[in-house]
């Protein structure tokens, strides 16, 4: 950013720079040279000053001659033709008896990015990797990765590229270490350095003799090598065995990695490297650095995913610190979920409890939320907490608490009766659209048990006019219209005015376009209206679900110790799938329309409405079947999901497709016939994993679809469906 | 693969800037993560930041590839460390101040992204630049400060600031080595009284000024024992659930004497990290039997006794109690029972604040609020959650752990000043109402 009176600034540099008096005084000139780069670092374009500077590198102080190649490697780009003039003098430097001097001076040499310096650096780094000082062979190895880069097009030189493996050898580790990652840069395209047996070996024999950052990178370059038989396989893991108790948290974890890595195809191995990280892992999770707690808790997380019971007996070391930032509390409380059993719920709803009136809005509706998580399985003793948090008669709270009923409700419908019964004592409503929507789904759905739901839908209704939000617009809509179903004679007088307000005087289309779709339907009769408008009011199967699974741990370990499970979604886009079903709002959206086409004549492929219809015999599908011709034939893209038979029936069943059989277990091939039926047709389909005879069905599903009558737009929705739900389960065990 | 690395001030303002591969669009970048820098990994454009914030600044490491987050913090880490061994402190200006300095660092700890090395034995021989301290040592400092802040009539304390000078420095050069037994304890405490939960986890931290040093040998209580399983001998034993040491540690001694022998490098270490958990040797340091009671038609009563259960020749420095109260309170009058003690309301966080400066052990303090909520209801009485507080203990450890010795072998020319410090920090006390 330009500073105002910037070229003054650098005016009277210039001016002090080229003073004879200055540079006679060295310690006065290396003031203006500090001064030059505290300028550049805050921003300040300083490029002007290049000449002077590259006069000041002829100096014998190595502090100067640092500060002046810092600022020589950040203006080379910008000033290409003054630099040149740096070099001699920097290829000088390369050929200092002192080593350090040698390899600062190509080190910065390397670090010039302006076309044309390959030429200059090339012999000075061929020189440096066979140098006598350690340092310098570092600093060098790396310089051919740089120079590299510079021309990332040109064809890779061989000769370098014989000579890095060679220097793997190397008895310095960082040379060896840098010898790794030069490689990779250099061969990128190629698919980065090789790991041989010889190398693998190698690497582990010096593994003790590396820092702690090399042993977590050759660690993650280990990776690649597939041990060729078991017995070397327990080698590499006993060699590598004390690196798992590691003090530094990224050698220990990297060394999970590496061993969940090797030891696919040993379960009880993974699980044993696992439970003996597990105390790294907790450590981590209390760090002194709420950074690296915070990246524990991540792990941990994960870890989780398909080993529930490993952290179970710590649970209280999940318990969050009342200093600790927000962002970890989040995490700690996701855990502590998930850790609930019978020995520890009351310890954990009570600890839950005290987060309910934290300052923070947020904190306290999450806190909630993870009780109405717990109350689906101890529903009682949650919910006499939630009633009490009622009481407290805040506006965050409150609402918060109904939207916790709310997907409670849904999930578990034996909560039901004791919801409606608090719903209906609860004198005060929530304030924020959310919450208005919450409370409003309940009315509508549960007003049969809410004796208090048609006034306190009223209090809604009479507030219309100034209700800015339209969504709760349009549940008000919604509900008024279920209300009027199951209790017509309360309700009757005020279903109009919402109706007519909404039709007559509102601005947003989508509201207007609910309150005619509601009202042309009320035209039809109450008998149509009540088949479209009422849908189950509680979807048990959703928690199959959603429901945890111990999960393989192949499933997650390809982004352990990643970036990953920091970004949550945003680096692995397999959650993207999974989190829309979590929406309750997409949710209530469903259920609302269940039988409804939702094609309209020119719709795309995405929308299409399938339908159960008539139960199909096993003898019937069979005839169909070998009468009919395969219509259309696809790979999946992704292998079957290894959830169990009822979890993907019922997934199937919600999209109203038909499972009739499919073979048990883990037999190869693995075969499921499914059927359903779309507008006027019927589908019949077939999944297929691991057939010999059908070609890429190793390592994804196939699907085979026949139809009668034939309607190449109903397969091509029936596909997409299909996928978008077997992907999710897939995803998630 | 590191891509670029920077400080930046609490404010924003960049102090150090190191580009590693050429990357551009910088600029933009870092203005999003002024915006963003509550969360502790951002993305922008393919390039993911990762921040750490130690000292009041935050220490930035972009990259573009998937890398380890546990090196990458961790090395952040080992850079502030670093740059407060060589500093002095870490502080804005301190950083301003010995930017060369920080950028030699730099230069030899990444190239091209890739860090080299971390370790002060080998860094001492490239870096050249002399640090800038931010508050010269002087010797005056010696007499009247005291071991973190106290005041203690032993006649040998070491200054409180002498471990906080470069250890470079030419200044002021003296033969000393520090070695600090830190435990942070966390500590839930359930309405009734009853311990809920109790973690610590404590370090022992070596900074060393010494230019060489040989080996040196840290005795610990022999009676230490580790992990769950050992039996309890007839004194009070010192307990230890786990225990983790740094690489360098030699331990062929420590089985049978409970020895550690080190070599330690110029500069701040861990060398042995440990954990307790659950069972606290030593009851909880505070008790507090809180009542909470609607007085007049908007006033609540908050009356606080706090007991100090540290043996009453120790004291717990710094006590302050946070104590939420109703939303809306108003104003608040109290009743205290020492003038050095303070307390406010804060209406933004919804608590008040009361602070003991000196808590002396086997002590009682009470203390009276009476806070206005206009609008009290009898459900406001029950927004009074969980009170937290925060103190330290010096001179304390709660696992009791100690160090018997400290042997620098017998080579060592010089004389040379050893420092045994010990210190309980609060993470988090929670007691419930």
């Amino acid at each position: 950013m330009p500073y105002l009176g910037s070229e003054e600034v650098v005016k009277e540099l210039r001016r002090a720079l080229s003073n004879p008096n200055v540079q006679a005084d060295r310690l006065r000139y290396k003031n203006y040279i500090t001064k030059v780069i505290r300028y550049m670092t805050q921003g300040l374009d300083v490029s002007a000053l290049f000449m002077d500077m590259v006069k000041a590198s002829a100096t014998v102080d190595i502090v100067q001659k640092k500060l002046v190649y810092l600022y020589m490697c950040t203006y080379a780009s910008d000033k290409p033709d003054l630099a040149l003039l740096a070099i001699n003098t920097l290829r000088k430097d390369c050929a200092d008896p002192n080593p350090m001097v040698r390899g600062l001076a190509l080190r910065n040499m390397c670090n010039f990015r302006m076309p044309g310096m390959t030429e200059y650096i090339e012999q000075p780094i061929v020189a440096g990797l066979r140098d006598k000082a350690s340092y310098v062979r570092r600093v060098a190895v790396l310089g051919c990765a740089k120079m590299h880069s510079l021309q990332p097009n040109t064809e890779i030189d061989g000769t370098i590229v014989n000579e890095l493996y060679a220097l793997l050898r190397d008895p310095d580790p960082v040379v060896v270490v840098n010898c790794l990652r030069a490689l990779e840069e250099i061969l990128k395209d190629e698919g980065g350095v090789v790991i041989n047996k010889p190398i693998a070996h190698h690497l582990l024999n010096r593994m003790k003799d590396l820092d702690s950052w090399a042993q977590s990178e050759v660690l993650t370059f280990l990776l690649r090598y597939r041990p060729r038989s078991d017995d070397e396989l327990f080698d590499i893991l006993s060699l590598l065995d004390a690196f798992l108790l590691s003090s530094h948290a990224h050698v220990a974890v990297a060394t999970l990695r590496l061993f969940l890595h090797l030891a696919s195809a040993h379960p009880t191995v993974q699980a044993d490297a696992l439970l003996r990280t597990s105390a790294p892992l907790l450590a981590t999770c209390g760090a002194a650095s709420r950074e690296l707690r915070f990246a524990g808790l991540c792990h941990v997380q994960q870890v989780m995913r398909s080993q529930p019971g490993l952290f179970g007996t710590h649970y209280k070391r999940f318990f969050c610190g009342y200093s600790e930032p927000s962002y970890i509390k989040f995490r700690k409380m996701e855990i502590l979920v998930e850790l609930v059993n019978d020995e520890n719920v009351s310890l954990v709803l009570e600890e839950l409890r005290s987060y309910c009136t934290d300052v923070s809005p947020e904190l306290a509706q999450a806190a909630i939320a993870a009780i109405g998580r717990i109350a689906r399985t101890y529903s009682e003793k949650c919910l006499d907490i939630l009633t009490g948090l009622l009481g407290l008669k805040q506006d965050h709270i409150t609402s918060a608490v109904i939207q916790t009923f709310r997907d409670l409700v849904w999930f578990c419908p034996q909560s039901t009766a004791a919801v409606c019964q608090t719903v209906g004592a609860c004198v005060d409503s929530p304030q924020d659209s959310e919450g208005k929507q919450a409370l409003l789904w309940l009315l509508g759905e549960h007003g049969d048990q809410i004796s208090s739901a048609p006034y306190v839908m009223e209090g809604y209704i009479d507030g219309l006019k100034t209700e800015l939000s339209s969504a709760v617009k349009m549940e008000l809509l919604t509900a008024a219209v279920k209300m009027f179903l199951c209790r017509p004679a309360e309700t009757q007088d005020m279903l109009g005015r919402p109706l007519h307000y909404c039709i007559e005087e509102e601005s947003d289309v989508c509201v207007r376009d609910r309150a005619l779709l509601y009202y042309r339907l009320l035209q039809r009769g109450v008998e149509e209206t009540r088949k479209v408008v009422t849908g189950p009011k509680s979807d048990p199967s959703m928690s199959v679900l959603t429901g945890r699974q111990e999960e393989p741990i192949s499933e997650w370990a390809s982004t352990f110790n990643t970036l990953g499970p920091l970004a949550g979604c945003d680096l692995c886009p397999q959650t993207d799938a999974t989190s829309a079903a979590d929406q309750p709002s997409c949710r209530a959206e469903n259920e609302l329309l269940p039988d409804v086409t939702l094609s309209s004549p020119d719709d795309t492929e995405e929308e299409i409405s399938l339908s159960l219809g008539p139960p199909l015999s096993h003898e019937t599908f069979e005839k169909m079947w070998l009468d009919l011709e395969t219509l259309h034939r696809q790979t999946l893209g992704f292998p079957r999901p290894r959830a169990a038979p009822d979890t993907l029936q019922a997934a199937l069943q919600l999209v109203k497709i038909q499972t009739l059989a499919f073979t048990p277990g883990d037999t190869v091939p693995w075969k499921a016939y499914i059927y359903t039926r779309s507008t006027e047709t019927l589908i019949l389909a077939e999944l297929l994993q691991g057939d010999q005879q059908a070609p890429g069905s190793d390592e994804s599903l196939v699907v085979s679809v026949k139809q009668q009558p034939v309607n190449q737009h109903a397969i091509r929705g029936f596909v997409s469906v299909l996928k978008s739900v077997l992907w999710p389960i897939k995803s998630k065990n | 693969m590191i891509s670029q690395i920077f400080i930046l001030s609490s404010k924003g303002d960049h102090l150090i800037y190191k580009d590693c591969i050429l990357t551009t669009g910088l600029l933009v970048a870092l203005f999003c993560l002024c915006l963003y820098l509550l969360i502790l990994l951002q993305s922008h454009k393919g390039l993911h930041f990762i921040h750490v914030r130690q000292g009041g600044l935050y220490w930035v490491a972009s990259t573009k590839t998937n890398p380890s987050p546990f090196t990458i913090i961790e090395f952040l880490n080992r850079l502030a460390a670093l740059t407060k061994d060589y500093c002095g402190s870490l502080s804005e200006k301190s950083v301003r101040m010995n930017f060369a300095l920080i950028y030699e660092l730099l230069d030899e700890m990444v190239d091209f992204g890739y860090i080299q090395t971390t370790s002060t034995d080998i860094l001492k021989n490239f870096i050249q630049t002399e640090a800038v301290s931010s508050k010269p040592f002087s010797l005056f400092d010696l007499s009247n400060v005291g071991l973190f802040g106290a005041e203690t009539q032993q006649s040998k304390v070491a200054p409180s600031v002498a471990a906080s000078r470069p250890i470079m420095s030419s200044r002021g050069e003296q033969n000393e080595i520090f070695v600090d037994v830190i435990e942070r304890l966390s500590v839930v405490i359930g309405s009734k009284g009853v311990l809920m939960k109790a973690d610590i986890q404590g370090e022992i931290r070596i900074k060393c000024f010494l230019p060489t040093c040989s080996e040196m040998r840290i005795g610990l209580n022999e009676e230490l024992s580790i992990g769950k399983s050992q039996l309890k001998g007839y004194s009070s034993a010192v307990r230890v659930d786990e225990c983790r040491f740094h690489q360098a540690v030699k331990l062929d001694e420590f089985d049978t004497f409970r020895i550690l022998k080190v070599c330690p490098s110029q500069g701040e270490q861990t060398v042995m990290q440990y954990q307790l958990c659950d069972e606290l040797p030593c009851a909880p340091p505070f008790q507090l039997f809180p009542s909470v009671e609607k007085d007049y038609v908007n006033r609540v009563l908050i009356f606080l006794k706090l007991r100090c259960d540290l043996p009453p020749k120790s004291t717990a420095l710094n006590v302050s109690i946070t104590v939420p109260v109703p939303k809306g309170s108003t104003s608040m009058s109290q009743e205290l029972s020492s003038p050095d003690q303070t307390a406010e309301l804060q209406p933004k966080n919804k608590a008040l604040l009361w602070e003991i400066p000196r808590f002396p052990g086997g002590a009682q303090l009470s203390a009276l609020f009476k806070v206005d909520v206009p609008g009290l209801s009898s459900a406001s009485l029950l927004e009074v959650g969980p009170v937290s507080m925060s103190f330290e203990l010096p001179k304390q450890t709660c696992t009791g752990l100690q160090i018997r010795f400290l042997r620098l072998s017998p080579t060592q020319t010089g004389l040379s000043q050893r420092w045994v410090r010990y210190v309980t920090h609060s993470d988090s006390y929670t007691i419930r109402i």
